[in-house]
């Protein structure tokens, strides 16, 4: 047997590991649509509570308009959309689209009765008022399971980033739904709407930079990195706009103005989550890297649970 | 083997679980498991062209490529002068060739010449799988992972879920569609297509406790006699996926074959992602009646 001679270094193949999602961009508009619709049912039964009426059905109005336009994007984002109601032949946990699947259904049975008893006065009586409550506690996982959704994938800047989205979603929902109601309330009624720009602006940009600081260090940012532009003008859109409406929301022009600033700046912050996972996915270094360090450290699922039983 | 697949649901219908072990090291990129399985799929052509990437014009898995013969084609520092590489060297190579049976080196030319059919790994944890909302991907009774075609609605959460990038959407049906194992030719006790025509035996199909001993002894050999690259990759069922129904022999790294090298079903990390899903409802709910409810003193 002859001595083998040593080959040199290893060169990666330089083609995608993963596929790129085939999502449409329906997806990422209805991320958008699903959060104002989920976080306005929440706002909108509150405000009955409190007797807000008039914020109150304008906040019922949103989530209406959400809960029918947003089951229409995803149908439409189907590959057969003819085959929707096969979304419904299981409940499975371990598929977030499943789960959320279901939490839409249910949101959009619940929020037609839940909206009618608030534009109608309170005609429905107790049955309504069961409604809203119902409309309003599936709309807070609606804002949130899309975030569950995308994580539990394989891309590493959505896999990376699963602590920081479902938190990212939810304040851009808030932001959300509190940017529509402002626009669409007179001012002296809008306050709690005017709360939820401000606060949820401020999470939303800060969760951003937290998740995107981490997934740099994790060597999976590339993706954000491709579209850093984008990233850069949601983030804009959504500070100048919650400031504006900070500073100046009792001015009717001013609160539309900042409404449309913090809504164009939650629909462009979900575009560059939506970007930078499909960039991301097309990228085998961000799939590979992390991985390759897993293994030399000895930090593979297989290296851990070999010592886990070598312990016992 | 340790984990439980979940076929017993099968009841007397069980079958043991089938699989392949890709032996990379006799591959001849002959690509008939290819042209065998569209054949016997009746999978529609898939058009790409010259990609001047070696011989590789199949470029990926997808939904019209079940099985693809990678090319790796990469000079080596084997040739005399290089690297340190000495003629003797690379003579020493031609011999090795043919002292181990090992097609993939070129006789003492410094050309390293890799090639792989790959193939939907059929994973004891399959994320496709499991995130699929319709049930059109299940578990079959040979605990392979296959898509009903009549029951995918074409949702597409499979095609970024898998971390080896098998599963695509067909764009002129809008369904995903992958590697059966083929499931029909299973039921009739017959070998999947490639597997029957590969020439080299580099495809070998059989009950994957069967195929993981073959493949153990095929490394020993390989190892013995000096190719310390060698490995198997995804027959372990302690990785990240709990195994391969479909593993394979490999020459060196996994990803200088596009693979990736510690590859997870993203559900292992799907309590971590509810309970951030849920904590971030409970906030929202929380900011919702803080901003409607707070008043100033």
């Amino acid at each position: 047997m002859s001595a083998r001679p040593a080959l040199g270094a290893t060169q990666p193949r330089s083609r995608a590991v993963l596929k790129e999602p085939v999502w449409t961009p329906e997806i990422p508009l209805y991320f958008y649509t699903g959060g104002l619709a989920g976080a306005s049912a929440g706002l909108g039964l509150l405000s009955d509570l409190r007797g807000e009426g008039v914020l109150a059905r304008r906040a019922w109005s949103l989530a209406l308009a959400g809960s029918v336009v947003s089951p229409a994007l995803l149908i439409s984002d189907l590959g057969v959309p003819r085959r929707f109601l096969h979304m419904l032949r299981l409940f499975k946990v371990t598929s977030p689209m499943s789960v959320g699947s279901w939490i839409l259904a249910a949101f959009g049975a619940a929020t037609a009765p839940a909206a009618l008893h608030s534009l109608g006065g309170g005609r429905l009586g107790a049955a309504g008022r069961a409604a809203q409550v119902a409309s309003a506690l599936l709309g807070l996982p609606l804002s949130s399971y899309t975030a569950a959704l995308i994580a539990d994938t394989a891309v590493p800047a959505w896999h990376e980033a699963r602590r920081e989205l479902p938190f990212l979603f939810a304040a851009g929902a808030a932001a959300s739904a509190g940017a529509a109601c402002t626009m669409l309330s007179p001012v002296v009624h809008a306050q709690p709407a005017r709360r939820l720009v401000v606060g949820g602006a401020a999470v939303e940009a800060a969760v951003a930079f937290g998740m995107e600081r981490r997934l740099r260090a994790l060597g999976v940012g590339g993706g954000y990195d491709e579209v850093a532009g984008l990233n850069r003008a949601a983030t804009a859109l959504t500070l100048a706009g919650a400031a504006l409406i900070a500073a100046r929301g009792r001015s009717r022009p001013a609160s539309v103005a900042g409404g449309l600033l913090v809504s164009a700046g939650a629909i462009a912050e979900r575009w560059t989550v939506f970007q930078a996972g499909k960039r991301s996915a097309l990228r085998p270094e961000d799939t590979v890297g992390p991985q390759r360090t897993r293994v030399e450290r000895d930090l593979s699922r297989g290296a851990a649970r070999a010592r886990a039983r070598a312990a016992r | 083997m340790g984990f439980e697949l979940g076929t017993r649901l099968y009841g007397d219908q069980t079958r043991p679980r089938v699989g392949f072990f890709t032996d990379t090291s006799i591959c001849i990129g002959c690509k008939a498991c290819e042209v065998a399985c569209k054949e016997w799929n009746e999978i529609p052509a898939s058009p790409n062209g010259f990609t001047g990437d070696s011989y590789d014009n199949t470029v990926d898995l997808g939904a019209d490529t079940w099985r693809h013969v990678a090319f790796v084609e990469q000079r080596k520092p084997l040739d005399a002068g290089h690297d340190g590489g000495t003629l003797a060297q690379a003579a020493a190579l031609g011999s090795f060739a043919g002292d181990t049976g090992l097609q993939t080196y070129q006789d003492g030319d410094g050309m390293r010449w890799l090639m792989a059919s790959d193939v939907c790994k059929h994973c004891t944890h399959a994320a496709c799988l499991e995130v699929c909302p319709t049930g059109a991907l299940f578990r079959t009774e040979f605990g392979t992972v296959v898509v009903q075609e009549d029951i995918c609605n074409g949702c597409g959460y499979c095609v970024p879920a898998c971390p080896f990038g098998v599963l695509d959407q067909r764009q002129e049906d809008g369904r995903v569609w992958k590697c059966t194992l083929c499931y029909d030719r299973l039921k009739d006790d017959k070998e999947p297509a490639c597997a029957q025509a590969c020439p080299t035996n580099s495809i070998q199909f059989g009950e994957l406790a069967d195929l993981r001993e073959r493949a153990e002894s095929r490394l020993a050999t390989l190892q013995d006699a000096g190719l310390a690259e060698a490995r198997l990759y995804g027959a372990d069922e302690d990785d990240g996926v709990g195994g391969f129904g479909a593993f394979f022999l490999l020459l060196d790294e996994p990803e200088v074959y596009g693979l990736p090298p510690d590859p997870v079903d993203t559900t292992r990390d799907l309590g971590a992602i509810w309970a951030a899903a849920g904590g971030a409802a409970a906030a929202l709910g929380g900011a919702l009646a803080a901003a409607v409810l707070w008043r100033r003193a």
